[in-house]
């Protein structure tokens, strides 16, 4: 039995321990922010965070992540209005929208670490998510939005 | 209302103010309520257009423009508006009922957008593609608001006693201006739905001047705040109450067939609990299954795993050879030799003969994956002779018939909920991936998933077609063209739903083949023959791609070859402002729109590279190793040039400064979305120029995901792109937005790099072609 705080949550899963975390969050527990894109942590669409490290869920299995806390979009701000969120809403960033949640945890990660960042860290550390609408230059917008104050 | 507080510190909003709308969560209680607008009474009214024709009514079904379809006004004043498109990120869930709310002087704040379900026969037309759904829907959705208008006004003078000529609907109620009385629309709804639909051609619409929400740009998408949340509802997200999870094992050769399978080790993973035979239609399969092998789990993580543990002994068939380096081989010398004369005009022969100096450029591009983020997936609950689906698909109604005649059920008997989608690009126009859910959920008596993977995406798409074009331009001594012969030979789209296919349909060649607006007396375009041997779809902008890549790129060869600037050179091409006559084609396709509402109008496609050169600053000095191109190319009726300022480093390193595209697309809706489908369409464009092939080897595609089928991300993405919108004549009907941003990229980039380097790239991707 494997036990993870998800969102502030207990879970707890007594299936393949191998299972990436990301069909655990989306399948067993219901938690659908989390987005499947490629499955080999090339694209960041399942972008999570596990004590403050922003993680791809596609390849982390669920026995990584036991005993640790790990953060989906759903579980970022009670609310949703943490200022990525405000941010990403302000400048009206995505298309599709379906990258987002997945940038916005990155980019949170990136903020945590870097306050603020300069475009060229933007641009740098955000360069594992992919956005296939091209939203790249509102993301950008985006976080710098939020690392100077909404 | 949010206003961005810094916007001079971001990049490519210098002068653009942003509104955020306010949530509407807490006021959406109470809705679905039955006292509403009374939906009975079926009433079908056929498209009158006051200003202009469009080609809506030839789509199937055509349009329907009934207010009691389209529109419920609750009691407590919410109002109800149906988005009966599909929301791939065109931003239309919102657009087409803004347009509603505009015309029937509905509060924005108190509107609730609907998604219909696929219905053609109910809502018109759904098939979400060709940059069509504002163009076809600006007056349709303006009727439908006016004619709800018109209702709650007659429902309020009614009330009164007084003429409803004295009555005045304005923001969310209805006004009597002399005596200063005033009903909420929420008070009128009852009575407003017992009023007759007025006569749609007696309709008065809104002068453009007082228009609230059209043109401005200042309301956000509806599913803004749930996309930043993390609940907006895309396809992969459907869960129902004992889904299984399915992923399949695919024939890996276009025709393949499943000869046996060995599902011993898949079964021992944990999780899986099914192994079975998914049918699959012969090729050319339209849009079918492939057929193949279904792991059923109770988790998608253990479907894979599952599958990867099959052994499958596939028959690879007749596409077993298909091998791109030949293939390109085979289509450069189809390309050599005259082909099929789709336009003529002169004697292109004898005028190359007499030419003073020949130029030839002969371009190649290879297939793209579309890789929308959302790989293809669907939902299907199979209950006896009812289905149930929820998948992301741009053509609900087309999907809802393929799934009927599959079961060969009654329509009916098939309900098509179309959820978000995670992009679509054209790929989820083909219903392949439903009908697979669909059979498994009947085979398994259980709803059923069907994800596919990233590899099956890129493996098993309906690839864009793969092309070569051989342009030869004549020149007299001073200079000027006077022979311009176009050979394109590219697989068809058509080969998908019918054999022996070897030329391209009219709707392929007339995306930037025979409608080439150049002024040349001796002009010929030309398609020789080619055979398909995979699947070939749709691909935002289509042929438009390959085409405006090689002519533009020509435009650029020419300059270089006369010694003159590209975008003068590009405008002497273009030539006088007139209407292009195609009298010499036998079936001149226009985008499906009539010629005399949507001509090629050169003096637009003029005024578009004078616009982007004037606010791009065309002929700027810039650094060393630095270079501008620039291109023009009118697709989807829509009117674009773009410039591009590039550098490449010594090592072969490709920066993308800056880009400026002016797009005219006539009459518009919302320019805050306009502005964002071309800042994606520049990045799309870059991702196909560097990187985007797909390759056949032994007839399998060699490549699988983002590591082998790259796509630009945001390190390499343009550090500036700027959008300018022309402002359209007052009467210019809407025309195409989505597409039409794409294909000047790639040649205004080559061309650039051609100024910053002086290397002329023939073939995409760029791949490592400036590495030296």
């Amino acid at each position: 039995m494997i036990k993870i705080k998800i969102n502030g949550q207990d879970q707890a899963w007594d299936g393949d321990p191998d299972l990436p975390l990301l069909w655990l969050l989306r399948d067993e527990i219901g938690l659908t922010g989390t987005k499947f894109g490629c499955g080999q942590a090339l694209c960041g669409a399942c972008t999570v965070i596990v004590d403050k490290q922003a993680v791809r869920a596609c390849v982390t299995s669920v026995s990584d992540v036991a005993d640790r806390e790990v953060t989906t979009i759903e579980g970022l701000d009670p609310t949703g209005d943490h200022p990525v969120q405000k941010a990403w809403r302000q400048v009206n960033v995505p298309q599709c929208g379906y990258c987002q949640s997945g940038q916005i945890m990155q980019a949170v990660a990136l903020l945590t670490e870097n306050p603020k960042p300069t475009h060229d860290q933007i641009r740098e550390a955000m360069a594992g998510n992919i956005c296939r609408c091209g939203c790249y230059q509102r993301i950008e917008n985006a976080v710098h939005l939020a690392s100077t104050g909404v | 209302m949010n206003i961005v507080t810094n916007p001079q510190k971001l990049r490519g909003f210098e002068k653009q103010i942003k509104v955020e709308k306010i949530s509407r969560r807490g006021i959406l209680k109470g809705l679905g309520v039955a006292g509403g607008l009374v939906l009975a009474a079926p009433l079908m009214s056929r498209q009158a257009f006051a200003a202009y024709q469009t080609g809506a009514s030839k789509m199937p079904h055509g349009v329907v423009v009934n207010p009691r379809v389209f529109v419920a006004i609750a009691p407590d004043g919410i109002v109800t508006i149906i988005g009966h498109r599909a929301e791939l990120g065109t931003g239309v869930r919102t657009s087409l009922p803004l347009i509603v709310a505009e015309e029937m002087e509905a509060d924005w704040t108190r509107v609730k957008v609907k998604q219909a379900y696929g219905d053609e026969a109910k809502f018109g037309n759904q098939d979400t593609d060709g940059s069509r759904s504002t163009r076809h829907y600006l007056i349709p959705m303006r009727q439908i608001g006016a004619a709800a208008r018109v209702m709650l006004e007659s429902a309020a003078a009614r009330r009164w006693g007084v003429p409803v000529t004295e009555v005045r609907a304005q923001n969310h109620e209805v006004v009597h201006a002399s005596s200063g009385r005033r009903l909420g629309f929420g008070e009128l709804a009852e009575d407003a739905a017992k009023q007759s639909v007025p006569s749609i051609d007696a309709l008065k619409l809104k002068d453009a001047k007082n228009f609230r929400y059209l043109g401005k740009g200042e309301v956000s998408i509806v599913d803004l705040r749930d996309i930043t949340v993390g609940t907006a509802h895309y396809g992969i997200d459907t869960r129902l109450p004992g889904m299984k999870y399915a992923v399949i094992a695919r024939p890996p050769v276009t025709g393949g067939k499943l000869v046996s399978f060995d599902a011993a080790d898949a079964l021992k993973v944990s999780g899986v609990e099914k192994v079975l035979e998914v049918k699959g239609w012969p090729w050319p399969s339209k849009f079918q299954p492939l057929g193949g092998v279904a792991v059923i789990a109770r988790n998608t993580g253990a479907a894979i795993k599952g599958r990867d543990a099959l052994k499958v002994v596939w028959e690879d068939g007749a596409n077993a050879s298909y091998d791109s380096v030949a293939y390109r081989k085979q289509l450069e010398e189809a390309a050599r030799k005259p082909g099929l004369v789709v336009r003529t005009e002169g004697d292109v022969n004898a005028a190359l003969k007499g030419a003073y100096k020949v130029v030839v450029g002969e371009y190649y591009m290879p297939h793209l994956a579309h890789v929308s983020m959302e790989p293809p997936v669907a939902v299907a609950d199979v209950k006896g002779d009812k289905v149930e689906v929820w998948a992301p698909v741009q053509s609900p109604g087309g999907t809802r018939e393929d799934v009927a005649k599959t079961l060969g059920i009654p329509e009916d008997n098939v309900t098509v909920n179309v959820t978000l989608l995670g992009g679509g690009f054209g790929r989820k126009s083909k219903c392949d991936f439903v009908i697979e859910a669909v059979l498994l959920s009947k085979a398994i008596g259980a709803p059923v998933k069907v994800q596919w993977t990233r590899e099956d995406d890129v493996q098993h798409d309906f690839l864009h077609t793969v092309s070569v074009e051989h342009i030869e331009a004549g020149l007299d001594k001073s200079g000027k063209v006077i022979a311009w012969r176009h050979r394109s030979v590219a697989p068809s789209i058509a080969s998908t739903f019918a054999a022996n296919v070897v030329h391209q349909a009219p709707f392929e060649l007339g995306m930037g083949l025979i409608d080439v607006p150049f002024e040349v007396a001796n002009l010929q375009c030309e398609n020789p023959e080619a055979a398909a041997h995979t699947r070939i779809g749709w691909f935002r902008s289509v042929s438009n791609i390959p085409r405006a890549f090689a002519v533009q790129s020509m435009v650029g060869e020419l300059a270089h070859a006369t010694n003159r600037d590209q975008k003068e050179m590009l405008l002497d091409l273009i030539g006088s402002p007139r209407i292009v006559k195609l009298d010499s084609v036998k079936d001149p396709w226009n985008y499906g729109e009539p010629y005399g509402s949507y001509p090629i109008d050169t003096a637009r496609l003029l005024r578009v590279v004078e616009v982007v050169a004037d606010k791009g600053k065309w002929g700027r000095s810039v650094p060393k190793g630095h270079g501008l191109g620039i291109a023009a190319h009118r697709s989807f009726v829509s009117y674009i040039a773009t410039i591009v300022e590039v550098s490449v480093d010594d090592k072969g390193k490709l920066t993308v400064h800056q880009v400026d595209t002016a797009i005219d697309c006539g009459t518009y809706v919302n320019p805050e979305r306009i502005q964002s489908q071309i800042e994606g369409a520049a990045i799309m464009g870059l991702s196909l120029a560097k990187y985007g092939e797909v390759t056949f080897k032994n007839g399998k595609v060699e490549q699988g995901n983002f590591d082998t089928f790259p796509v630009i991300r945001m390190d390499e993405s343009p550090i500036v792109t700027h959008v300018h919108i022309v402002p359209p004549d007052s009467d210019a009907p809407p025309s195409g937005v989505g597409e039409p941003g794409v294909p000047p990229f790639a040649p205004a980039l080559t061309n650039a790099i051609f100024a910053a380097t002086g290397k002329r790239i023939r073939a995409l991707p760029i791949g490592k072609q400036l590495e030296t």
